[in-house]
């Protein structure tokens, strides 16, 4: 418990020390990143501990994002009262899957939350008069302040970005080791003797949707405010995968793997996309004379060959390993 | 002593598509007992408990547990109701400690009663099947025997009223046989155990009855020396 | 003249109706075959294949390589081409996609929820490849013959009409196959219990190889019948696999059946709502439909119990 404290309290403190020292760029990369894990570690509580893949956390993101967006945009509410919005938004939207998904368990869960996300994603490009569809809207920066403070200054921006992901972390390491988060790791492990243990699933993964859901949300609405823009690309299935993905990397069921996994695939992408990619594409034209006209930008292939490798030799991803390996208390 | 019915159960019927799996007209369970049901491979003996402990519903009939009706109760009420289940095919949580595996049931127990430390009632369900000083090994790396035994423990955290044990003994060694024995003798004095039970020497040294189901219907049932001098059980199952 | 004059609303144009009604023939037909493929693989093996659509793109862009080498290169005929396309392009599709079983799934041990995932991984790879050496631009493929078929209010395109009638002779030899045959009877062994029928000498490694390819492959048959109408694109996969998710789970998971009921109902609906209305509401409206049906009639609409 004490170590447990003392890992999550030196993660924030190392992220609160890095700030000085980051460059603009990777200022804003790792604003954009704190962000993102917030979103991953949601998700993490009911894939990693839970043990339910959903394949449809993008519309709980979007659902955040637009609540939060549209109250600013259409009724000029300021930004601490569309946050609010937002969360709540995803919270009905998790109540609502929550109570219908659950009913099914396995490939059917996946592919109901992937379902109902694709309704999500449709709906917000069919309403576009209001959501501006896949090109989305901007959100000015007048009128992205809080407190007087203008979030869209990179250090102002750094620290929210900062407290909100602190927050979810430390939630998301005391519900895992509180007796609920015992309850839902046996879950996990084998749902019938749960039930026969005395307690009741539906009530505990309805809880981990939920709250997974709003942490979805809030990474969702704090994007729009933080960075300023709402877009229906946010919606859409790639963002219910990219989770899936990081936790995979980082460790599903462990409370840092999702941050480690979402710094470790986004740097990826943006080197892939920037040097490995653009290389390889004048590579292979040069040496082998094969016309390879989409390899510059074809960065998703990454996360093809990532998804296959890690669900082939490491399913337990970097830390879940290394607490098989060796840190076995390691939360 | 007075017999006092714990769990009851009047024209319970389970059908699987077709088939008749259990069709029992009448059946008790006295409070403090060890019973055994006992039958052929496939006389519906894990079907019958599954409807006491409601993994499944029943197509007809009714069950009562200290003269209430539980039969529209989901499990996990009735499993906080006092009625414990042991699987069959050993359904430990194999990736996790042997602490945490019997923490689960004693936290619920804790919450039920409002007293009481998760740790003590924990370590105390381990301690009992001798398997205390494994705590923080992993269940999945334990023997064939110790994960059995953990089982049951995973039951006994529960401090249930009725324990109810399907085919607990099934794949221990002789020696581990003895020791179960000893176990279960101390767990029924205050405790009500129905045991589904293979192992004829088991059941003759545990059960005070016996209730011998043979397609899903009751066969017989009495005294271990009346069942044993039973001339239709002795067909049906001892093989004539 | 017409009965239809007198209801109180207003209907379509005949005309406009019988096209759309054409149309979604058409759709219907290579919808089947495509979403036949998803349920075969789901039905015997267990594997919902988030690929499928990605298998469907690579059969019309190996379609359009193919007759681009033919006519462009060789100068041959354009019914040379297409013919070769149909025959080598899902050849070379059926033969990747044994080797994704065999080099992916198989490892994993069809467990449904790893095999999900690493398909989400294969969606990646192939399109990102495609569009690698393809490119981002959409490319027609040429129809192997031009006539046009005089109906009462148009014309029609011959080619269109031979489409429906290729679909529906393809799917009556896998029907053929798959209830007729010794490999049938050997598929439908497999789909029953998969221990037993190793235990009975059956491969099954091999059949599920074979019927990894056979599912990818009648995606691919459909994509090249289909590119002389839509053009070859990097991104075609998408809608084709959330149409045939939509055809199997109505129809039953793994019910060949009612996958068909299902591919003809929602291939002439969509047909004909897209010609005469909103296409994102029609699929807004489809996809909660499929939710709803998994949560609360997981057989399907149309199929008894998975058969």
């Amino acid at each position: 418990m004490i170590r447990s404290v003392l890992l999550h309290g030196f993660v924030i403190a190392a992220l609160i020390a890095l700030e000085p020292l980051l460059s603009e760029y990777h200022h804003g990369n790792l604003a954009r990143i704190m962000v993102l894990a917030v979103y991953a570690t949601g998700y993490n509580i009911l894939f990693g501990y839970t043990g339910l893949l959903s394949l449809g956390h993008a519309m709980f993101f979007a659902a955040g994002m637009y609540g939060c967006a549209l109250m600013i945009r259409l009724a000029e509410w300021s930004v601490g009262p569309a946050f609010i919005v937002g969360v709540i938004c995803a919270l009905i939207a998790g109540i609502i899957v929550g109570f219908l998904a659950l009913r099914t368990i396995g490939v059917g869960f996946m592919i109901v939350t992937l379902m109902f996300a694709e309704a999500s994603y449709l709906t917000i490009l069919y309403y576009n008069e209001y959501t501006r569809g896949d090109e989305g809207f901007t959100i000015a920066q007048s009128v992205r302040t809080i407190a007087g403070l203008d979030l869209s200054d990179t250090t102002t921006r750094y620290f929210s970005a900062l407290t909100l992901f602190s927050i979810c972390l430390i939630a998301s390491a005391a519900v895992v080791q509180s007796k609920a988060g015992r309850v839902l790791v046996a879950i996990r492990e084998n749902e019938d003797r749960v039930r026969m243990l005395g307690f009741d699933p539906f009530r505990y993964k309805l809880f981990a949707l939920i709250l997974s859901a709003v942490m979805a949300g809030s990474a969702g609405a704090a994007y729009a405010v933080l960075f300023g823009y709402a877009g229906a690309s946010f919606a859409a299935v790639q963002y219910s995968i990219f989770p899936l993905l990081w936790v995979l990397l980082g460790g599903p069921g462990t409370t840092l793997g999702p941050l480690l996994g979402t710094v470790l695939m986004f740097y990826l992408v943006d080197y892939a996309s920037g040097t490995i990619m653009p290389g390889l594409a004048a590579m292979v034209e040069t040496q082998f004379g094969i016309e390879a006209p989409g390899l510059a930008s074809a960065y998703l292939l990454l996360v093809g060959v990532a998804l296959v490798l890690l669900v082939l030799f490491a399913p337990k991803g970097l830390l879940g390993t290394l607490r098989a390996r060796m840190i076995p208390w390691l939360p | 002593m007075v017999a006092i019915a714990q769990l009851a159960t009047e024209g319970l019927v389970k059908d699987f598509g077709g088939l008749r799996a259990v069709d029992v007209a009448s059946f008790t369970l006295y409070d403090g007992e060890i019973r055994a049901v006992i039958g052929p491979n496939g006389a519906g003996k894990t079907t019958f408990v599954s409807l006491l402990c409601g993994r499944f519903p029943p197509t007809m009939g009714r069950i009562t547990f200290e003269g209430r009706d539980i039969t529209a109760l989901p499990a996990h009420e009735r499993v906080a109701l006092g009625i414990a289940y042991t699987f069959q095919i050993t359904s430990i949580f194999g990736n996790l400690s042997l602490y945490d595996n019997v923490a689960l049931p004693a936290q619920r127990r804790v919450t039920l009663d409002g007293n009481g430390t998760v740790r003590t009632k924990a370590m105390a369900a381990l301690d009992r099947v001798g398997l205390a000083d494994k705590a923080q090994e992993i269940a999945s790396n334990q023997s064939y025997g110790h994960q059995r035994l953990l089982e049951v423990a995973m039951g006994l955290a529960l401090a249930p009223k009725v324990l109810i044990l399907d085919e607990p003994t099934q794949g221990l060694a002789d020696s581990e046989i003895t020791e179960f024995i000893a176990l279960i003798r101390e767990v029924a004095e205050e405790t009500t155990i129905l045991l589904i039970e293979h192992n004829m020497p088991v059941v003759m040294a545990l059960a005070q009855r016996i209730t011998v189901l043979d397609q899903g219907q009751i066969l017989a049932e009495g005294t271990p020396g009346e069942i044993r001098a039973n001339a239709a059980v002795q067909t049906a199952y001892l093989g004539g | 003249m017409n009965l239809l004059d007198y209801l109180p609303f207003d209907l379509p144009h005949p005309a406009l109706l019988a096209a759309g009604m054409l149309e979604g023939t058409v759709l219907a037909a290579v919808l089947a075959l495509t979403a036949l493929g998803l349920s075969i693989v789901f039905g015997i093996m267990r594997v919902v294949n988030v690929a499928h659509g990605e298998f469907y793109m690579l059969g019309a862009v190996l379609a359009w390589f193919i007759t681009h080498t033919v006519s462009g290169i060789i100068g041959g005929p354009p019914w040379l081409g297409f013919a070769l396309a149909l025959i080598i392009a899902p050849l070379i599709v059926a033969a990747l996609a044994a080797a994704t079983d065999w080099l992916v799934l198989k490892r994993l041990n069809y467990d449904p929820e790893a095999t999900i995932v690493a398909t989400i991984g294969i969606l990646y790879i192939i399109q990102q490849l495609a569009l690698t050496f393809y490119g981002p631009d959409a490319r027609p493929v040429e129809a192997p013959f031009d006539f046009r078929v005089q109906l009462p209010w148009f014309g029609y395109s011959g080619y269109k009409l031979c489409v429906v009638g290729a679909a529906i002779l393809l799917m009556l030899i896998v029907w053929l196959i798959l209830a007729r045959t010794k490999i049938g009877l050997i598929m439908r062994a497999t789909q029953y219990d998969r221990e037993t029928a190793q235990a009975f000498g059956i491969p099954v490694d091999k059949v599920y190889a074979g019927v990894f390819a056979l599912g990818a492959g009648l995606a691919a048959i459909g994509a090249v019948l289909i590119v002389p109408i839509q053009q070859a694109h990097y991104l075609m996969g998408g809608d084709p696999l959330l149409l045939s998710f939509i055809v199997v789970i109505l129809g039953g998971l793994g019910s060949l059946k009612g996958t068909l009921v299902a591919a003809i109902f929602i291939g002439l609906s969509d047909g004909i709502i897209s010609t005469l209305y909103e296409p994102t509401l029609a699929k807004i409206l489809a996809t909660l439909l499929v939710a709803m049906v998994l949560v609360f009639r997981p057989q399907g609409l149309f199929g008894a119990r998975a058969a």
